[in-house]
């Protein structure tokens, strides 16, 4: 199992995948809003979402998980 | 003069304002999130309310509960400074009905410049030139690619609501039109509640020119001469110069008056600003009208030796311009930078605290800025953390203080784009003049 974090404090302006989605490594898979830029942030690893730990709206935090990926 | 004035805004230009109601002797409310506690702009106003949470719907674009702040302390006038409620048109209109002054033109102007398909109209019907393109919104897609083929490719795609290149996308040809249709209207839904694109023939290596002007509601509307603002970054303004060094004497006077005409026609009145663009064969086009305080604004006073904040009091309050366009002198050259808190190579925002803030102190530099020593730079607001105004007898020589001003700035704890600053200042290219809104991406290959 492995999570995909923010790198950065910011708004979730989007997820664009949902749960039980196979991803791959480097897809992006939800876009933060910060300092009115949007910043993609991409999964690590390839994976199936397993659990949306944001919704779109929250506020998150530089290294606060953003979904779980099994 | 008013006695009391609100700033209803933040950061650097909230200080700003409140220098010059300071000299004036007038009191100056603040407004601050929980976000900006700390912040000069609250430290230096005579009185400071909090406005709400961090993000700038619960705080700086909550106007119920700062009319109630406006009310409570009992101010004349509202002063928005730029971005954030300065050009909304609910907000001049509800000020103006609480019998509070706002420090601005009248909201139907701002209404009609605020809409890009009707400024476009307002200006063709004064005769002022236009980028080639139609005075209509997209029906679709598929309406876009058509008009697209006959004004030929590249074209520009533009949301009627859009700012700060947002919902802004060059396309080459009808597969890349088809899929920037799809994602600006989105996005244009998603940020500003409006999808209305409009298109227009895209100006190759143009120049971003604008024309200062000021108008009192007496009929008297004069220009304060150009500024060039070409080198941007994500369509957005990175270095802002006076005068221009692209336009001839003779350019430069036809620009003014074709803004102050612009402006009549309007029956505009305070600061406002006329953007154009300019192309190779200095042609110039209009593209939009700021109906507010721009950003770049010191680069205007520098060179001419008008404040122009205190004009905008002055004409809001009623008072007539006290000089005429003949009395509008330049002398030397400026240039502002914009320091912002992000990556110099990636641009991504680089939030965090300020550990180390420390502007140049030489003689020649005008410092702006929106945080000091230990402050926080957070995700909720524009990355822009100072402005560095430099002016020197000519270009060259403005150059050469602004790269000194450049060495000296220290800001450890966060990324700051000072290093591309003096890369851009620095580039032979930017010496040589040649600067149009692709030189980052020409020359510093970003």
């Amino acid at each position: 199992m492995s999570e995909v974090k923010s790198n950065m404090a910011g708004n979730l302006w989007k997820v664009l995948v949902g749960e039980g989605e196979r991803v791959e490594e480097g897809q992006d898979v939800v876009i933060l809003e910060s300092m009115k830029m949007e910043i993609p942030i991409a999964a690590e690893t390839s994976g199936t979402v397993k659990q949306l730990k944001k919704q779109e709206g929250d506020f998150v935090d530089e290294g606060e998980v953003l979904l779980e990926l099994s | 003069m008013f006695e009391k004035v609100l700033i209803a805004n933040r950061g650097e230009i909230a200080c700003r304002i409140i220098r010059t109601c300071k000299k004036h002797g007038i009191s100056t409310v603040a407004i601050y999130s929980e976000a900006d506690i700390d912040s000069p702009h609250v430290k230096m106003a005579s009185e400071a309310y909090l406005v709400g949470k961090p993000r700038v719907n619960e705080s700086y674009l909550n106007i119920d509960k700062i009319l109630e702040i406006a009310q409570e302390a009992g101010v004349d006038a509202i002063h928005p400074g730029y971005g954030l409620l300065s050009e909304n048109t609910t907000f001049a209109n509800r000020c103006e009905e609480a019998g509070i002054r706002f420090i601005g033109p009248d909201s139907s102007v701002i209404a009609r410049m605020g809409s890009k398909v009707e400024a476009r109209k307002a200006m063709v019907e004064a005769g002022i030139p236009v980028v080639p393109g139609i005075a209509r919104p997209l029906l679709d897609v598929e309406d876009a690619v058509e008009l697209a083929k006959e004004m030929n490719f590249p074209v520009m795609l533009k949301a009627s609501a859009g700012g700060g290149g947002i919902g802004m996308q060059i396309a080459r040809d009808e597969d890349e039109l088809r899929k920037a249709y799809e994602g600006n209207q989105k996005r244009a839904t998603d940020f500003f509640g409006d999808g209305t694109m409009f298109i227009e023939k895209c100006i190759e290596n143009p120049r971003h020119i604008e024309i200062q002007v000021l108008a009192d509601g007496e009929g008297n509307t004069i220009y304060l001469w150009e500024r060039d603002c070409s080198i941007q970054r994500r369509n957005q303004k990175v270095v802002e110069e006076a005068p221009s060094i692209f336009l001839d004497e003779e350019t430069k006077v036809k620009m003014g008056e074709t803004a102050v005409k612009a402006a009549k026609a309007l029956n505009y009145t305070n600061a406002g600003t006329i953007e154009f663009l300019v192309d190779e064969q200095k042609n110039f086009y209009f593209l939009e009208m700021n109906t507010r305080l721009q950003v770049e604004h010191p680069v205007t006073e520098e060179i001419t030796g008008i404040d122009l904040v205190e004009e905008q009091l002055k004409i809001a309050a009623g008072e007539k311009l006290s000089f005429a366009q003949s009395d509008v002198k330049r002398e030397g050259h400026a240039i502002e930078v914009r320091i912002y808190a992000e990556d110099p190579k990636t641009f991504f925002p680089s939030p965090g605290k300020i550990t180390t803030f420390l502007p140049s102190k030489k003689p020649y530099v005008r410092n702006e800025c929106a945080v000091s020593e230990g402050s926080v730079v957070t995700p909720h607001y524009d990355p822009m953390i100072a402005k560095l105004i430099v002016k020197g007898k000519d270009r060259e020589e403005a150059i050469e203080y602004l790269l000194h001003a450049l060495d000296d700035y220290k800001v450890e704890g966060i990324k700051t784009n000072i290093p591309m600053l003096q890369e851009v200042i620095g580039h032979e290219a930017f010496k040589n003049g040649d600067v149009t809104t692709k030189f980052i991406t020409k020359y510093l290959k970003r």
